[in-house]
């Protein structure tokens, strides 16, 4: 077993796991953090999408020992303390970017991520920003949507 | 509202926002409500079945066979039952006398052939990925590393593989049986009394008119559910409680009940938030009955949860058919009967409907035409491949395939517009209702008008005037413009009309709708969401009947003890059957209501009306105080000055069974560019004008369209489940099995036209599988279009870069000769060769 210490979603955790353990099944089972899933076994679906310091990494592609001192924020510390929700999440809502809503913490993730980089994207640069992430619900079309809407309500924000 | 090509985007995003500024006002039906689901979605706050953790639980991993067909010769599970942290090791032997047999809900004929369905194999394994045992331990992890050390032994087996092959029982996927052919099924229109004889419509175009035949390769396909499955099962108290990733928690409910001769009453079935189905989640699983008998056997809670290569390998698959057509025509351009043979890939086992499947397509294959004459055969065949069942469609995506193909074809081969020679034949909207060469009657439609629409939206005349100037210079990327004027029977079913089809079930659905003392409302629905939004679109309903605020009704489902009865959802049923029993339930909480309110306006209960959630005197004019169904739902709870004999009660129960399907249909228009120097193609449009009657709610409807259209084009560009010539997935994960992502896919331009259903008071019509219907055929076409004026007739699904070029290297110049690959033949021998090898690649035969 392996010791480690990781701030996840403001909180820091003291833990000891095993070397193998991922970072996704650290957050879930340990953690309790079940808002991140895990949709598949090859790194293809980012369901799993977390942020590592700030930039999306998918949880089941990181082992738990590598976010030792390191910063974790999941779909659940995203939300303000007061409960308010992120541009992102808000548009995801406002046009229907999730149906079944199992890709939806990682799609939002790697949204949020995608954004900062670049708060002012077409919608080419949404299409490959958010090609690691799978949905077979909605075709996209909103998801799309949401975030080039998530991006006219940060441009809103800080003009 | 605009309409220019130009300017399509911005009619979605200006229909959008005229539906976003009516949340406040007017009736709740219609309304593009934001979901209620959403806020526990987008925060995390969600209870899949993965996340349960319950005191002592221990968890499944399962052993699974590398073999297609081979008999288990030994097993030793000495070195996993000593694994650190192993509880129990299950082996087929151990539960031989215990785990039943799978359910097979659809024999879909009398003498329907089936192998034993057992969740664990005991002596023999029929295909790659079933289940031989498995491993129970305190922990995930050690049950898998405890699952890697069972020790089986295999003697391998010839496997029976391809569809045609195996039809002829080359190799027997189950020698017991004797036959690979578990059924033939026929529907003949002239035998049914419903049309006319098809042989003899093609006979006469033989003769003088025109025939097209065609064959045509569905290919199979998974499903791909984004949540994996998942099954706990708490053996403590009194009752077994299985939470469940399923789409049928009811049927689910009952057939583990009957499986493991278990009472009915001490099972309870949660199925928490789901992540989506598309059928694949339509199923009584192996998984299931073995996290069943583990916990049983243990005592403790068990929990199964599938990696993405096991769902690949496991989970039911789906489509699988060749299908072989002749649709006879006059020279004039009218459909006079269409024959269609079907072999059906059933996989190694038949589950919950997998027989059914193909028949559910038999009604559809005629689509929107009205020629008289048809028949459907169709042999349901047996392989050493993982089973398929029910895939988003079921069924009507293959007979919506290969009629829309066909149509397409008959114009090409007129020198005609293909949207001019179905509207040829269709049926106009001043002909509804309209009964079906195969006796169904279709409710409403107006084929012109959706047509028109998408016509519009799309550009139809400007695309083809740029189609023709770039076969005319020769473009090295030609332009392919794909049409799909698609119907479908949904709303699952009448019972009477499943009855008749020998189905095991009936198509009811159930609802309660229960006024609390507050004023709050409960509803609880039978269907069981698992991603369409019933939580959002029964409270708009519910609102408007009983005139409370959205907010306040509260749509309970997915648990058998509060939703005691149900059908659950699959078949686009849930609004326009499990919808119309809560409109039913609401108006029975109405008339429940009606003698209290009569009671306290000391007036005549005849003399009352009920308007905007209030009780009025009828004519009593302006100021006068009604009272309010909240109101009355308080005393009734008080229950101190009721009526003599009225029960304080204002609940109510309603079960509807449809007398008929609702029909909904559309015209998509799909243009792609096809690269004829790599094969390579690009969507540049689609244009989706669906027609599902009423809608409650837009925004969902919008959703269900545009995920529907992506996953039927995935069918037709990217995905296919492959096995090599062992019998192993090939594409058993992610990486090879290819589902669209967003840079694969473009924004949809949708719109909708309204003919109100008549089989329900909603005026409703299901969507949920309508966009994956109509898509595939679109795409596929436009593919074709693009490559006519090189003599190409058809490109084999699914149309990657590779086949697209080989299909164009083996035309030749402008030839009609195609590589074998592209243009599906029947082998020599093979039980349905009827015709010459290379019939159907020259087009048409006058």
């Amino acid at each position: 077993m392996s010791k480690i210490s990781v701030k996840v979603d403001g909180v820091t955790y003291e833990d000891e796991v095993e070397p193998r353990t991922l970072l996704v099944h650290y957050l879930r089972e340990q953690l309790g953090k079940t808002g991140t899933v895990v949709g598949c076994d090859t790194s293809n679906c980012g369901a799993c999408t977390v942020h590592l310091d700030g930039r999306s990494v998918k949880s089941c592609n990181v082992l738990a020992v590598q976010a030792d001192g390191h910063e974790v924020t999941t779909i659940e510390g995203l939300a303000g303390a007061d409960g308010a929700l992120t541009p992102v999440q808000e548009a995801f809502r406002d046009c229907h970017a999730l149906q079944c809503g199992y890709c939806t913490p990682g799609m939002i993730m790697q949204a949020t991520d995608l954004l900062a980089e670049n708060p002012d994207p077409t919608e080419e640069d949404v299409r490959l920003g958010m090609e690691g992430n799978l949905c077979r619900c909605t075709g996209y079309h909103n998801i799309v949507k949401a975030v080039l809407q998530a991006a006219g309500a940060r441009a809103g924000e800080h003009a | 509202m605009s309409i220019s090509t130009e300017g399509v985007a911005e009619v979605v995003e200006e229909r959008a926002d005229v539906d976003r500024t009516d949340e406040s006002s007017g009736p709740e039906v219609g309304k593009a409500r934001r979901r209620k689901e959403d806020q526990r979605l987008i925060t995390g706050r969600t209870r899949w079945t993965d996340n349960l953790q319950l005191p002592g639980m221990l968890h499944v991993a399962t052993v699974r066979s590398p073999y297609a067909h081979a008999t288990i010769t030994g097993m030793d599970t000495t070195a996993a039952t000593s694994s650190p942290g192993v509880v129990a090791v299950l082996t087929g032997q151990d539960v031989k006398d215990s785990q039943g047999s799978l359910p097979c809900a659809w024999p879909i004929t009398e003498d329907q052939k089936a192998p034993p369905h057992p969740a664990i194999a005991v002596d023999r394994v029929a295909f790659s990925g079933e289940v031989v045992a498995v491993v129970v331990a305190r922990t995930a992890a050690a049950a898998r590393d405890g699952a890697e050390l069972v020790d089986v032994d295999y003697d391998e087996l010839p496997a029976a593989l391809d569809l045609r092959e195996s039809a002829a029982d080359t190799t027997l996927a189950h020698p017991d049986l004797g036959t690979n052919r578990s059924a033939h099924w026929v529907f003949d229109s002239a035998e049914a009394g419903t049309g006319e004889d098809v042989e003899a419509a093609i006979a006469q175009a033989r003769e003088d008119g025109v025939l097209i035949e065609r064959e045509y390769r569905q290919q199979r396909l998974i499903p791909s559910f984004m949540e994996p499955r998942s099954v706990v099962v708490d053996p403590t108290g009194e009752q077994f409680t299985m939470w469940s990733a399923t789409q049928v928690p009811h049927i689910l409910r009952l057939m583990l009940a009957l499986t493991l001769d278990v009472p009915e009453s001490k099972v309870r079935v949660i199925a928490p938030d789901v992540g989506g189905g598309f059928g694949g989640k339509l199923q009584v699983t192996p998984e299931e009955v073995i996290t069943f008998l583990a916990a049983r056997h243990t005592g403790k809670p068990c929990k199964w949860t599938e990696t993405r290569s096991e769902s690949l390998l496991s989970a039911h698959h789906g489509r699988d058919q060749w299908q072989k057509l002749t649709l006879a025509a006059t020279k004039d351009g009218t459909v006079t009967g269409l024959k269609v043979e079907l072999l059906a890939d059933m996989g190694a086992y038949l589950g919950l409907v997998t027989p059914g499947v193909p028949i559910l397509g038999a009604f559809m294959f005629n689509a929107i035409y009205k020629f008289p004459a048809y028949r459907f055969e169709c042999t349901n065949v047996f392989t050493n491949k993982t089973w398929t069942d029910a895939y988003r469609g079921a069924g009507r995506p293959e007979a919506t395939f290969a009629i829309e193909r066909l149509m397409d074809e008959l114009a090409a081969e007129l020198g005609r517009d293909p949207l001019e020679v179905r509207e040829q034949n269709w049926i106009r909207h001043e002909e509804f209702p309209f009964t079906s060469v195969c006796g169904l009657e279709y409710d409403s439609g107006n084929y012109e008008a959706a047509t028109a629409r998408a016509k519009e939206l799309f550009g139809y005349d400007e695309l083809r005037a740029e189609q023709a100037r770039r076969r005319e210079s020769n473009d090295r990327v030609q332009l392919g413009l794909g049409v799909s004027t698609f119907t479908e029977m949904c709303g699952l079913a009448p019972s009477r009309v499943l009855g008749s089809l020998s189905y095991g079930a009936g198509g009811w659905e159930h609802a309660s709708v229960r006024m609390l003392p507050s004023g709050k409302v409960e509803v609880i629905t039978g269907s069981s969401a698992h991603g369409q939004g019933h939580e959002t679109a029964w409270s708009q309903i519910v609102a408007d009947q009983l005139g409370v605020p959205f907010e306040d009704v509260e749509v309970l489902h997915g648990d058998t003890q509060i939703s005691h009865k149900g059908l659950d959802t699959y078949g686009s049923r849930s609004l326009v059957v499990g919808g119309q029993a809560v409109v039913k339930a609401a108006q029975k909480v109405i008339e429940k209501a009606r003698p209290l309110a009569a009671h306290v306006l000391e007036a005549n209960m005849d003399d009352l009306e009920f308007s905007s959630g209030t009780f009025t005197v009828k004519g009593a004019g302006e100021g006068q105080e009604g009272v309010s169904i909240t109101e009355l739902a308080l005393k009734t709870f008080a229950a101190h000055d009721l009526p003599d004999g009225m029960e304080p009660s204002l609940d109510a129960d309603a079960t509807f069974d449809p007398v008929n399907f609702s029909f909904p249909h559309g015209t998509h228009l799909c243009a792609m560019e096809v690269d004829t120097e790599t094969g390579e193609s690009r969507m540049r449009s689609y244009v989706a004008v669906d027609d599902i009657g009423n809608v409650v709610n837009p925004l969902i409807v919008e959703g269900q369209v545009h995920g529907g259209l992506v996953q039927g084009i995935a069918q037709a560009l990217w995905e296919e489940a492959v096995y090599d010539e062992q019998g192993t997935l090939v594409s058993g994960s992610f990486v090879d099995y290819t589902l669209p992502t967003t840079a694969d896919t473009i924004s949809f331009v949708t719109d909708r036209t309204v003919s109100p259903s008549t089989s329900n008071d909603l005026g409703a019509k299901g969507v949920g599988e309508a966009g994956c219907i109509a898509s595939t055929p679109a795409v596929v076409n436009a593919i074709v279009d693009a490559l006519r004026p090189l003599g190409i007739h058809d490109v084999t699904m699914p149309c990657t870069p590779e086949r697209v070029w080989r299909t164009i290297q083996d035309s030749g110049s402008g030839g009609g000769a195609t590589l074998p690959d592209a243009q599906p033949h029947f082998d020599e021998g093979a039980p349905n060769q009827d015709q010459p090898a290379d019939a159907g690649q020259e087009g048409g035969q006058a």
